[in-house]
């Protein structure tokens, strides 16, 4: 079993992706702290409809490897394309002005304001005519349906009521609230960092299923995750790092739980 | 894929912790209270006007109930700056300070340099705004705790004040009329009421629909809930409370208009009480000291409570004192209640 690719930023040959164009693609991305390599000319592709997975060990750069796709740090060297066009993002807010969604692990909604309110936070809509022009009133109404539909799409059948405040929600709620804002406004790939990592067996399930659906609808998802059950179930492919490298990129059918585990400590070499 | 098919069973103890939450009356109580944060001084006010009223006959007659509206709309408008700030996890201990501030400015010119009453007024705009603008500064760029700002900026404000005013009390007939028409009366239903209350009640109105209705409002309860949620949502939570210091300097401004209609003078002396009055009307409406929830309509419901209080302790004639004693109680009460109700579903 030699489906893995070097740290050379070949094509990964796993599955039919060769033939398809990567919808996020990253090119010998180099970031140093100091004296300190965090990634040392790591590639990775993530093609439409997908479910990547990124495992590692702590220190093996998979957070550094999601903060410079997603605008949080700027890469030393190396390239980002988004659908093929470079890109340089600078601060997070261009990544998500690119279409390109995170969701982090410490949960960025806010507890007072309802579940609606959270979907649409920091990007309001406004009534139409005067009331929306001069008086800026929000259309709760408008975006109360538009949250509900937009739950209903992916899937969501666990909030009924947008209205409710987010801190009355469990924890898979609040989760499926992150995911449900980081799918909502034409999204072109949602990032999620350690989704499950917080929650119970039964909320974690509902979790995996929701990046089903979003799979499904055709949004790519790139999952950070520690838990190789929940990788294993949810991924289409696994990006493994290793030591700033990529060490390999699988598949839950091509590699058992124990050859990830072993490639990504460094047992076993690809 | 349906979401049921892929759930296990619900341990005993999930169903143990839903049961807790869901079906005791004293939850149900508390979740109520917790979405709607403004009902418990409500029940407290109603409470408290029944009671007093019994005590005392001459508590209800419209008299009285002219007096305590006057009584309460100095701190009444001071809280609602107040609020605005507590809401995104601040606290302002200058309010009482910034008010008589603008309050000099607004009467020393207008008498000294004999400018026009609207010239003067917006001169102690400008200076409530430049209050305002010097606190959200220090919060926002220097990132101090609310609480050390305002406290330096509180000394800071009483000496600019007393140097500026020399000490020396205005009296109200020496100013333009329209400097002191916030004191001016009229009937409604057997109740005089003034333009200073009247007015006070319509900035309730504005600023409850502005935090209700508009994308600012609900960033400012964003701002006080996680700042860090907000940031990431894409909130500018520097802009934000920014904006509410300066939204804050122009209310005390207003608040300085209202205060010298109230008092027909305006004195360097005044208001030192309304920095701590104001805050206490905020907490005991039910607004939270760490941010993220309240509302106006409970701050003035807070604020009058207090006038309650103390006039109905007076009328029955406690020493003054108690009713000082009796405020610090409704404080400790009111924030024990809002600690309890915050204890829904972790």
């Amino acid at each position: 079993m030699t489906t893995a690719t070097d740290a050379a930023g070949q094509a990964p040959a796993a599955g039919p992706a060769e033939t398809r164009t990567p919808i996020l693609r990253a090119r010998r991305l180099v970031k140093t702290f100091g004296r300190v390599v965090g990634l040392d000319g790591v590639s990775l592709e993530l093609y439409p409809g997908e479910v990547l997975a990124i495992i590692g060990d702590n220190g093996a750069g998979k957070s550094t490897l999601i903060k410079c796709l997603t605008g949080a740090e700027i890469p030393d060297e190396g390239e980002i394309f988004l659908d093929e066009k470079p890109v340089h993002f600078k601060r997070p807010q261009d990544a998500r002005a690119a279409g390109i969604e995170t969701v982090y692990q410490n949960l960025a909604v806010s507890p007072a304001l309802d579940v609606a309110a959270n979907l649409f936070l920091g990007r309001e809509e406004r009534k139409h005519g005067i009331l929306g022009s001069v008086f800026r009133v929000v259309d709760q109404k408008g975006m109360r349906e538009k949250a509900r539909n937009e739950l209903k799409a992916l899937g969501i059948s666990t909030l009924q009521d947008v209205t409710v405040p987010v801190e009355n929600l469990s924890g898979g709620q609040r989760q499926a609230v992150a995911v449900a804002r980081a799918a909502a406004f034409g999204s072109k790939v949602v990032v999620l960092d350690e989704p499950t990592a917080a929650l119970g067996v039964r909320e974690s399930n509902q979790v995996l299923e929701l990046i089903r659906n979003l799979r499904d609808r055709g949004i790519p998802v790139i999952l950070i995750s520690h838990n190789m059950p929940h990788v294993f179930d949810v991924a289409d492919r696994i990006h493994i790092q290793r030591l700033g490298k990529r060490a390999a990129t699988i598949t839950p059918e091509s590699h058992t739980m124990t050859d990830a585990v072993a490639i990504m400590t460094g047992a076993a070499r690809e | 894929m349906t979401q049921q098919t892929l759930e296990p069973p619900t341990s005993a103890l999930d169903l143990a912790e839903e049961f807790l939450d869901r079906t005791t009356p004293l939850s149900r109580v508390r979740n109520t209270l917790h979405r709607y944060p403004a009902v418990s001084p409500a029940i407290v006010l109603v409470l408290a006007v029944i009671v007093f009223g019994l005590l005392n006959d001459r508590f209800l007659n419209p008299a009285n109930l002219s007096l305590i509206t006057q009584q309460v709309a100095v701190v009444g408008t001071l809280a609602v700056a107040q609020t605005l700030i507590i809401l995104t996890a601040g606290i302002d201990l200058s309010v009482g300070a910034v008010m008589v501030l603008s309050s000099m400015v607004m009467a020393q010119t207008s008498v000294q340099l004999g400018i026009p009453g609207v010239l003067a007024l917006l001169l102690g705009l400008i200076v409530g705004l430049a209050a305002g603008a010097f606190n959200g500064f220090l919060v926002t760029r220097l990132k101090l705790p609310p609480f050390i700002v305002t406290l330096g900026t509180l000394s800071i404000f009483v000496a600019l004040t007393l140097l500026y005013s020399g000490g020396a009390t205005i009296r109200g007939a020496e100013m333009p009329e329209l400097l002191t028409s916030m004191g001016a009366t009229f009937n409604i239903g057997g109740v005089n009421f003034t333009v200073g209350v009247l007015t006070m009640l319509l900035l309730y109105v504005v600023v409850a629909l502005i935090l209700a209705k508009t994308a600012w409002g609900r960033h400012v309860y964003a701002v006080g809930d996680d700042p860090e949620a907000a940031r990431l949502a894409g909130i500018s939570v520097n802009r934000v409370l920014m904006s509410v210091y300066l939204a804050a300097g122009a209310i005390l401004a207003l608040g300085a208009w209202i205060q010298i209609g109230r008092t027909n003078a305006a004195s360097p002396n005044a208001g030192a009480e309304l920095n701590l009055d104001s805050i206490t009307a905020v907490v005991i409406g039910g607004t939270s000291l760490f941010g993220g929830r309240g509302t106006v309509w409970g701050t003035l419901l807070g604020a009058l409570i207090v006038g309650v209080f103390r006039n109905g302790l007076s009328l029955a004639g406690l020493d003054v004192l108690w009713q000082t004693f009796a405020v610090g109680v409704l404080i400790i009460v009111a924030v024990s209640v809002d600690q309890w109700i915050r204890k829904v579903r972790k």
